[in-house]
């Protein structure tokens, strides 16, 4: 993976790892990223991503043609960046897929042309 | 009328029940699980976004894919299920009687009965919410099922009232099914819910959280038109004044979740304040060899949790018809757990003292969030068994301790302890 | 068409005077403004039949009431709608009081009210209602008072009318009438319709469609009460509870419902909107001090629903039942509490005008008072709901866990005689949703069965008519929405 370029600027962000919830500062400076305000490892790593590459695991539903149930719920395999989850939620409304399905199936390949695919939360039988 | 003669009847087949039938049947024993909708999976399977598993599977992974692991193993070790069938009564005498279009009447003899009913959410009529009363007013669960199982939208824009998981979690899911979700609303002057989905699922979207609020009007008469909220004060008084307007045609409350006992109350166990059976230690109720686990006994916030006690439900009910099914049950004297200060219920509500050489699993909750402070167990004179520190407490995250009363030496004369959470004693010396 | 007598009004007095009109042979029809009967001052009220001791001697209601009571006995095996005569209390609180109540009680028996009594003992009225505050001093007892259900009443008569010939139609708000040549032109939103006699039941608007005619004699202002229901486990009450009574109104009750539920209310607020049905801070407040009063331990932890109900008064609170200047014209208005006890007795009242009118009433050949009592689950033993099961499946899906009611109910409920078309109508009928859980669980099945029944898709269910759709489109609709084409892949 290419080395991704480190945003400029500086945010407060509220680490989820925990409920504690510490608000982490990280700020860019001059290329260097300086993190404070959290209390552990984990929380730093999480800050790091989260200000670098911010990305998210979309779950929804697919809707279904012949099943048992008109919609499917489905997930991305791997976390997607946060900004084109959008983008990602349009290809998936488009989609009709037809039952039968089984848990783990991948009903899109490469969603948006990204590393990730979009698989079926559960087995869905015919009507 | 078709009658069935059993050892075990599950009467709920979501994820309390699929993971207690698992266990009855790898004891090798018959089972049989009683499911009122059209599949089994329960309230699970309409959760369809992920953080379910971590304890259980130690992986990240949906609500349906969670319960679908289980449903595989259900027909793996093929335990018999039916679906569409609803439970109408069970008796004392373990006695279940229940209705499909198929059968008819059904009459189930059962040796040991696992209560897995599940909860239903809290209503406006419970919270005593005045106004209209137009189309377009939803529970969020309700949504969720229409939105994610029925394939329907209830509306186009949203105030969602409560700012627990399940209100956070559908503010998301809604936005990403392109409705606009206006405010999440919380009578709490504190999110409810977990830092987590306020970032993920409101923060992200720029939804805002509306703390110290709550909705005091609803406008429209044939559909929602807008709702007025007004801020409350310490007391949760309104503070006149506060009220502000926001449109939108939908209204989803998310305002609790009551253990759903009528069943239970109506077979003659006995019910706790907070809506779930009474308890021992083995998850047992008031009935002998009726067990109750999952949200009917308590309401959860992590699946694995309800799995967890779901298989020692299981197990514990295979125990009794291997060693006290048929056999006279002696009396015995019980030691009471009951909440002190910051607690708002214990489970088990009490221990038989037969049972104090055992590990036993506390589960509670505390009323207010509170941090450094102390887990206390104590008897009635005030004699502490058992202390633990902690960082943090929330109401929203239900706390689990594993002890031994026996090796804690406990007085076997006594009659209750006191679970409390209290401030530790140094942070209040440096406060002073 | 043009029929011999077309009834503006579909609750239970428009209902009533349908199903009393259908015993002749006569062309009837009804006229709803909603699109289902029983929408506005039916639903939502006490559901309590009065003695009759309540209203003063001057009015005519009070008559009505007395003589309309008594004639529920008949009605309730003919028509079979829920109704049960468990007496009624009015609680003194202090000392004074009592000689209210045995002046009320005297007059009672003078005008025919039965077995009304003065109990003063306090352990005999704790002993037959033991939720009653302490503080009671003394109790009227009414043994001839009872709870109904008002819709399930308006139900009953409805059907029973239309298996006799009656015609309803729904969604027809009426806008004009004209009277030509003996004969009434009536114009709704929707239609028209042609009847030689016009009853105007039309309740919170009865002075508009009054107006329509030039008779602008009486004004009919909206009174809100508003009620909070608790659940059914709750509390277990004998006797309607009274307060003692104001000028304005009977007080805030705490009374037993039918299905076991408990409810408080009707406090008395005069407003203005005649649709404005919300209930309000300060109005729950009120009721729930005017229950406490009553009933101490009132189940605070368990409500489950709260509504308001709209009364129709008119200036000098009593009925408005007149044969009026336009000839074939008659007004049936004003109809407040004791309204719903003296039904019956109004029905007949309207049925001597039109005789006075020169209406030839001939009786009906085929007519059937009856109206069997429709199947309910609940009622049936084990056995009984097996073989049932066995022969009719649709008894076997149970949709309502809280009211345990089958798929089957519902299905009648929407194809009996005026059935219900709506989600609201399904729950009036057969209770899915008036539950613990008000229909947290049944309402998507219930959805479910009006659409695949009435050949609708899920969109077009509403709650109670026009403009009241529960969802708004399919999940993905709003999505697809912004994507030209929505082309499908795979």
């Amino acid at each position: 993976m290419s080395e991704l370029e480190i945003p400029e600027g500086s945010k407060e962000i509220r680490c989820i790892v925990c409920p504690t919830g510490c608000l982490v500062h990280v700020e860019n400076v001059n290329g260097e990223l300086i993190i404070e305000g959290h209390s552990c490892k984990r929380g730093e790593v999480y800050a790091r991503e989260e200000f670098i590459a911010p990305r998210r695991i979309l779950t929804t539903t697919i809707r279904v043609e012949d099943g048992f149930l008109p919609l499917i719920p489905v997930r991305s395999d791997k976390p997607l960046p946060k900004e084109r989850l959008q983008e990602a939620l349009k290809e998936i409304a488009i989609t009709k897929i037809k039952a039968p399905i089984k848990m783990g199936d991948i009903l899109i390949e490469k969603v948006i042309g990204l590393d990730a695919n979009i698989i079926a939360s559960r087995d869905l039988v015919e009507a | 009328m078709n009658s069935y003669e059993v050892d075990v009847v599950v009467i709920g087949g979501g994820s309390a029940g699929l993971a207690a039938a698992i266990v009855v049947k790898k004891a090798k024993l018959n089972v049989l699980i009683l499911e009122r909708d059209k599949e089994l999976g329960g309230i699970t399977l309409q959760c369809i976004h992920n953080g379910f598993g971590l304890h259980e599977f130690e992986e990240e992974l949906t609500g349906p894919e969670y319960v679908q692991r289980f449903i595989n193993q259900v027909k793996e070790l093929e335990i018999p299920f039916k679906l569409d069938t609803m439970v109408i009564e069970f008796t004392a005498e373990k006695i279940v009687y229940a209705v499909n279009n198929k059968e008819g009447l059904i009459e189930i003899k059962a040796k040991a009965i696992i209560l897995a009913m599940g909860c239903r959410e809290r209503t406006r009529g419970a919270i005593n919410m005045p106004g209209f009363r137009p189309a377009g007013i939803y529970t969020a669960g309700q949504a969720q099922r229409f939105v994610n199982i029925e394939g329907y939208l209830p509306g186009r824009s949203y105030v969602i009232l409560g700012s627990g998981d399940i209100g956070m979690i559908m503010a998301r899911r809604l936005t990403w099914e392109g409705c606009k979700v206006k405010a999440v609303v919380e009578i709490l002057p504190y999110v409810s819910g977990l830092i987590r989905n306020q970032v993920q699922c409101l923060e992200d979207y720029g939804i805002p959280l509306i703390t110290s609020y709550t909705v005091t009007k609803i406008h429209g008469r044939d559909r929602v038109k807008g709702v007025t909220i007004s801020k409350v004060d310490r007391n949760f008084d309104r503070v006149i004044g506060s009220e502000k307007f926001i449109e939108c045609d939908t209204l989803l409350l998310s305002v609790g979740l009551i253990p759903e006992n009528e069943l239970t109350r109506e077979a003659g166990a006995k019910i706790s304040e907070m809506g779930g059976p009474i308890v021992d230690n083995n998850l047992e109720t008031t009935l002998n060899g009726v067990f109750a686990c999952g949200n009917v006994l308590q309401v959860h916030d992590l699946v694995d949790l309800v799995t967890a006690e779901a298989k020692r439900a299981g197990l514990n009910a295979v125990e009794y018809i291997k060693s006290r099914y048929g056999k006279e049950e002696e009396e015995v004297g019980s030691i009471k757990c009951t909440s002190g200060e910051n607690v708002g219920y214990v489970k088990p509500d009490l221990i038989p003292k037969s049972e104090l050489e055992k590990d036993i699993i506390f589960t509670f909750r505390v009323k207010k969030p509170d941090r450094r402070i102390q887990i206390q167990f104590k008897d009635e004179n005030n004699k502490i068994l058992y202390k633990k520190k902690r960082r943090y407490v929330i109401p929203s995250e239900m706390l689990e301790l594993k002890l031994n009363l026996s090796d804690l030496q406990i007085d076997t004369t006594s009659k209750k302890i006191i679970i409390e959470v209290i401030p530790r004693l140094e942070v209040l010396i440096e406060e002073d | 068409m043009i029929y011999d007598i077309i009834i503006i009004g579909g609750g239970v007095t428009g209902c009533s005077i349908a199903r009393t009109l259908s015993k002749y042979d006569l062309k009837i029809c009804v006229l709803e403004k909603e699109a289902e009967i029983a929408s506005g001052t039916t639903k939502a009220n006490s559901g309590v039949i009065h003695a009759g001791f309540a209203s003063p001697r001057e009015y005519v209601k009070r008559h009505m009431c007395i003589k309309g009571n008594k004639l529920y006995t008949q009605a309730v095996k003919e028509l079979n709608f829920p109704f049960k005569r468990i007496g009624s209390f009015v609680v003194a609180l202090e000392d004074e009081q009592i000689k209210k109540l045995e002046e009320e009680r005297k007059k009672g028996i003078e005008d025919g009210i039965p077995d009304l009594e003065l109990i003063l003992d306090k352990d005999t009225i704790l002993y037959m209602e033991p939720n009653l505050t302490e503080d009671v001093v003394g109790v009227l007892h009414a043994p001839s008072a009872g709870i109904v259900s008002p819709y399930e009443l308006t139900f009953a008569l409805a059907e029973n009318a239309s298996l006799n010939g009656v015609k309803f139609f729904r969604n027809q708000e009426v806008i004009k009438i004209k009277h030509q040549d003996y004969i009434f032109t009536v114009r709704t939103y929707k239609g028209e319709f042609q009847g030689k006699n016009l009853i105007n039941a039309a309740g919170l608007y009865a002075s508009q469609i009054s107006k329509m005619l030039g008779l602008d004699y009486f004004s009919i202002l909206p009174r809100k009460g508003e009620y909070i229901l608790f659940d059914r486990n709750a509390l277990q009450l004998n006797k309607v509870l009274f307060p003692m009574a104001t000028k304005v109104s009977k007080g805030i009750l705490v009374c037993p419902t039918l299905h076991g539920n408990t409810f408080i209310g009707p406090n008395a607020q005069n407003i203005t909107d005649r649709e404005d049905l919300s209930t309000t801070t300060a109005g729950l407040k009120e009721i729930l001090e005017g229950g406490k009063k009553l009933i101490p331990n009132l189940p605070l932890r368990s409500p489950i629903r709260n509504f308001a109900g709209l009364r129709a008064v008119p200036d000098d609170y009593d009925f408005i039942i007149d044969n009026t200047d336009v000839y074939g014209f008659i007004n049936v208005a004003g109809i407040l509490s004791p309204g719903l006890t003296a039904t019956f007795a109004i029905a007949e009242k309207v049925v001597d005008y039109l005789e006075l009118l020169g209406l030839e009433l001939k009786a009906r050949e085929d007519y059937n008072p009856i109206r069997p009592k429709p199947d309910r689950f609940k009622d049936f033993t084990k056995e009984e709901l097996d073989i049932k099961i066995h022969e009719d499946p649709a008894w076997g899906r149970i949709v309502c866990r809280c009211e345990t009611i089958p798929e089957r109910e519902i299905i009648d409920a929407i194809h009996a005689p005026v059935g219900a078309k709506t989600v609201d109508g399904i729950k009036f009928r057969c209770r899915p949703g008036m539950g613990r859980c008000q229909g947290g669980f049944c309402r998507p099945r219930v959805i479910e069965i009006l659409a695949r029944e009435l050949g609708l898709p899920y969109e077009e269910i509403t709650k109670r008519g026009e403009d009241t759709n529960i969802l708004i489109g399919k999940t993905k609709d709003i999505a697809l929405r912004d994507i030209p084409g929505g082309a499908t892949r795979e």
